[in-house]
């Protein structure tokens, strides 16, 4: 039930209400808790709420990690 | 995050935790907190792997839908079927749970009453916006990823005067219930994987006291099997190092501080009581329920239901699942898994829930691959 989703804002529509792209379509998110939230941002989606405004410089260091260490092993490569 | 599910990569970090899983003096048991890391596990095949890199993994308590006693499944049913022109919405795995009574699914609603499954808890509010005369209760069930937003209808229903909106809350808090498995000792934790999106509200600090006074190291995972798997490699360090904290593994998605937003949106709606959950008993300051100045929301005071308390109500005969989520019992060592209960004619939650390890194990466990 925990289960959330990543997803980018797409338009805030009203004060706390926006429209988020997620997997090609468009979803109704609600925004009232992340009032920091700005168009284009990528938020975590949860019960058709945004629970929180991803990093993106986080997520660059992370795919960065994991580039690093696969490159490690090339015959492994996917 | 197509790299975090690189084999190369996943390989580099299964001989890492291999390694490190060799240098301590036994085998490391450690229990993913969160319903939908067992299923990321399973799903990903990394359980027999991690197991092969000398690292045990349990399940625990993170399915809202299992720790729910029967006690407060039978009074979302007493809603539906004993007052009648009521619309009971409910998240879809909550509708299924057999009870004494049957599940809310195969209830028969009182006249002109029905059942309506809903994705988000906004949905149960639309609903009562539509229609002012019809009651709508919203069965919210949930930790604490989901409370903020079951919080935000009833405050939005007090600000815009909808009387016919009410919830019936199972609202529960994660850090009480490690506290009372680590206080309760019949399962052996050497490390604790933390829920990525519990923590996206709570933030790291509620876990420190399983480090501090308990000496156990954690740390906070996404979902990713790549995220589980920095996660398990920085329990071990730290176990290794002698330092247990609790390590953030998931900083893309959130800081340590959680949303103090969500957090401040839950207090000004919701107090701490001590609830019962399945398997667990009685945990203090475990559950939330609606503060007094939004009686007038909480569906158990309006139609007078027997309130979810302390009563745990009663397990379905033979089922093992309160064991299963202390991390006592293997779903594989109920006599009744994969005989008697299966997906499709469950005997406890845990068989139910996408969360639920029973189904989890039942669906994608090493002796049953491919079946369901
Ligand atoms: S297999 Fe079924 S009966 Fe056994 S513990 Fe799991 S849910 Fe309960």
């Amino acid at each position: 039930m925990c289960l959330a989703v990543p997803a980018r804002i797409a338009r805030i529509d009203a004060p706390g209400q926006g429209t988020a792209s997620y997997m090609g379509s468009q979803v109704k998110v609600n925004l009232s808790l992340v009032p920091q939230a700005r168009q284009g941002d990528w938020v975590i989606i949860h019960a058709g709420f945004a629970i929180s405004v991803m990093d993106e410089k986080e997520a660059r260091e992370t795919l960065r990690l994991f580039k690093e260490m696969a490159a490690a092993f090339p015959d492994e490569a996917a | 995050m197509k790299p975090l599910r690189d084999p190369a990569a996943l390989k580099a970090l299964l001989g890492d935790i291999g390694e490190r899983a060799r240098r301590l003096k036994r085998k490391p048991r450690l229990m993913e907190v969160c319903g939908t890391h067992t299923m990321a596990l399973f799903r990903s095949g990394l359980t027999p792997m991690l197991a092969e890199a000398g690292v045990e993994m349990v399940s625990g308590p993170g399915c809202p839908v299992c720790i729910t006693p029967n006690a407060v499944h039978e009074a979302a049913i007493a809603v539906v079927t004993g007052v009648e022109g009521v619309t009971l919405a409910a998240f879809g795995d909550m509708t299924r749970v057999p009870t004494r009574l049957g599940s809310l699914q195969t209830a028969v609603p009182a006249r002109g009453s029905r059942l309506r499954i809903v994705y988000s808890p906004e949905e149960a509010l639309d609903e009562a916006r539509r229609a002012p005369d019809r009651p709508v209760v919203f069965y919210g069930a949930g930790f604490e990823t989901t409370i903020p937003a079951i919080a935000y209808t009833v405050r939005q229903a007090a600000a815009e005067g909808l009387k016919n909106y009410a919830v019936l809350p199972a609202l529960w808090l994660v850090p009480p219930a490690l506290r009372a498995i680590l206080e309760a000792k019949d399962v052996a934790v050497d490390g604790f994987i933390y829920p990525g999106h519990v923590s996206a509200v709570i933030g790291a600090g509620p876990y420190e006291f399983v480090a501090g006074e308990f000496g156990v190291p954690g740390a906070i995972a996404g979902f990713e099997p790549g995220d589980i798997l920095l996660a398990i490699r920085s329990i071990l360090d730290q176990a290794l190092a002698g330092r247990p904290g609790v390590a953030l593994e998931y900083s893309r998605a959130i800081g340590r501080d959680g949303n103090p937003v969500a957090r401040a949106l839950m207090a000004e709606v919701c107090e701490p009581f001590d609830a019962g959950w399945r398997g667990l008993g009685v945990i203090p300051a475990s559950g939330l329920r609606l503060r007094d100045a939004y009686a007038g929301f909480d569906a158990g005071r309006r139609f007078g239901l027997g309130a979810a308390t302390a009563d745990g109500g009663t397990d379905p005969a033979g089922c093992r699942c309160g064991d299963v989520l202390r991390g006592v019992v293997r779903p594989e060592g109920c006599r009744l898994f994969g005989t008697r209960c299966r997906p499709d004619a469950p005997v406890g939650p845990c068989m139910v829930s996408y969360e639920g390890a029973c189904l989890i194990h039942f669906k994608f466990g090493p002796e049953r691959r491919g079946r369901g």
